[in-house]
């Protein structure tokens, strides 16, 4: 069975549907990128598919041993985030806290969690160092790590790459890529249709006219593909 | 508006002096001055400690009760401050004292002396409630909501505390006590120091162990629910502790500068400190020793303890900022 499975999902806001019956499975180790434009409900369905919003109609189904509250989740940062004052493994160890127990402190195994995916990011050294003072891309590690902490299956990337410099960005995707390998099963909602041929195993293309859900390989050949791809290289 | 009030009171406490001698605006400044000397002249030594031991150890514990509901206070409202800050929910504490008025007024109404708390504690609860639901479709956006409910209670309670005059008589009187605290922390009541000691055991307790959780929510509030977290559920809490203490906070300080004792350890914590757990810890710190000295410099030179709290965390507020400022510059 599928981790994920989508069947005639439509959602929408006061009897407005914003996407309609929408079907896609993610598989245990795919790569899947959502694209599609501003408004065509990209956001909703990252809500949808997290249970923090009910579908109209269809169901969002969890299988293959993943759980609804089981995917990482690296959401877009918020004004609040940008003068918080927290160190970097205060926020890292929050994604510990859906493990289950109900003890309110954090126990040790949680706390050498925390430490482990830390260090997969790259981030160590930074530990100590107070959030709003890192870099943008630095503070993608540490929401990435906090995100691995809530999951050993699958994670939801929403922009990850939003406002980096290019080299960054390079490096961001090379790290989601290696995360990837690592068996982890990937979703990411990107502009950056040039990127999402590049990395990922299968494409859903979000839109108010037609849907789009498949291979890479297929969608480089469907007409959506070509126009958005602008066959080959442009971003949209 | 409350920049205004102060205004007000400047020109008031100065008037008398110009009417009496017929002066000049330069006598009126002069004495402004001495005034402010006198204020910051500390006092001999023996001065200083007999007032005290009058108020603290005297026969009378009002000034003992006053300390004891000033620091359970001022830890409580520091420690929250912070969240409350952090989600830029600074106002929500505002709005709450002015609804707390509200109910304090029809308390007086109603008669009720000693069992007043039972009805304030009560609506202010409800109050944050219905202000921190969530809602999907809200005809009035947020603040404006806010804003509605804080002047409302206002204007309703000083009615009826005017159309229903308290047995005193004195309604301007009881009326500048609510809003300002006035000297009525040094006559609490047994009961409201019971209260307050109960009501700041439970809210220290629920804060110690919900902090990680509160954290979580506080930083981000999506991926607390989305990792199963029931967020909702936690904001609730924090509205209702918040009315807790708004409630406890307003014998203190009055409810018109409830929102300083929130508001102003949490930020000077935040200009010094880069951790949420250092920042939590110096922002009670702070808290407790403004509202101690606040209140003992109260006692000696028998200003409102309110506001002259508020003095001392602006104060401290000004000191963190240029600590923080070198720091940076380091």
């Amino acid at each position: 069975m599928a981790q994920l499975t989508c069947e005639n999902l439509t959602l929408g806001y006061e009897g407005r549907n914003v996407i309609e019956n929408l079907n896609f499975t993610v598989n245990a180790g795919d790569y899947l990128c959502i694209v599609g434009e501003n408004g065509a409900g990209k956001s909703t369905l990252i809500k949808a598919l997290l249970g923090l919003k009910a579908p109209t109609a269809g169901k969002v189904l969890y299988g293959d041993g993943l759980k609804k509250n089981e995917i990482g989740y690296l959401p877009q940062q918020t004004q609040v985030q940008k003068d918080f004052p927290a160190s970097v493994r205060e926020i890292v160890r929050t994604g510990c806290l859906s493990r289950g127990t109900w003890s309110p402190f954090y126990s040790k195994s949680t706390k050498a969690y925390a430490e482990k995916q830390m260090e997969r990011m790259g981030i160590t050294q930074l530990a100590g160092r107070c959030y709003r003072e890192l870099s943008g891309g630095q503070q993608q590690r540490v929401l990435l790590a906090r995100a691995l902490c809530a999951t050993e299956r699958m994670i939801l990337l929403d922009e990850p790459v939003a406002g980096l410099d290019p080299k960054v960005t390079q490096e961001m995707y090379e790290l989601i890529e290696g995360l990837n390998k690592e068996g982890i099963t990937v979703i990411m909602v990107s502009h950056d249709v040039g990127a999402a041929v590049r990395y990922a195993t299968h494409i859903l293309h979000v839109s108010k006219s037609h849907m789009f859900f498949g291979t890479k390989e297929d969608y480089l050949k469907s007409d959506i593909g070509r126009t958005f791809t602008g066959e080959g290289g442009e971003n949209e | 508006m409350n920049v205004l009030f102060s205004l007000v009171s400047v020109m008031n406490s100065a008037a008398p002096q110009t009417a009496a001698g017929g002066s000049s605006f330069l006598d009126t400044l002069a004495g402004i001055g001495k005034k402010l000397l006198e204020l910051l002249n500390p006092g001999s030594p023996k001065e200083i400690s007999e007032t005290l031991n009058y108020f603290i150890f005297g026969e009378n514990d009002f000034g003992r009760n006053a300390l004891i509901v000033g620091v359970l206070v001022a830890l409580c409202s520091s420690l929250l401050g912070v969240t409350l800050v952090l989600k830029r929910f600074s106002f929500i504490g505002d709005g709450l004292s002015h609804a707390a008025f509200g109910a304090m007024s029809v308390a007086a109404v109603m008669g009720l002396a000693n069992q007043r708390m039972l009805l304030i504690l009560p609506v202010t609860i409800l109050t944050a409630v219905l202000l921190l639901r969530p809602r999907k479709n809200a005809k009035i956006a947020g603040d404006a909501g806010l804003a509605m409910i804080s002047v409302g209670a206002l204007g309703i309670g000083y009615l009826l505390m005017n159309l229903f005059p308290p047995k005193s008589g004195n309604v301007s009187a009881d009326v500048c006590s609510t809003l300002f605290g006035s000297q009525s922390i040094l006559t609490l009541k047994t009961f409201d120091v019971w209260l307050c000691i109960i009501m700041s055991v439970v809210v220290v307790i629920w804060f110690v162990l919900c902090y990680n959780r509160i954290f979580a929510v506080t930083f981000d509030e999506v991926f607390s629910s989305a990792t199963g977290m029931r967020a909702n559920f936690y904001n609730m809490l924090i509205a209702v502790i918040t009315a807790i203490i708004i409630v406890l906070a307003m014998n203190l300080v009055g409810s018109l500068l409830i929102s300083a004792l929130v508001v102003f350890p949490a930020l000077s914590a935040m200009r010094v400190f880069k951790s949420f757990r250092s920042v939590v810890i110096c922002s009670a710190c702070v808290s407790v020793l403004n509202t101690t000295a606040g209140i003992l410099f109260a006692m000696l030179k028998s200003t409102p303890v309110g506001s002259t709290i508020v003095v001392f965390d602006l104060l401290v507020f000004f000191l963190f900022s240029i600590a923080g400022k070198i720091m940076r510059k380091q």
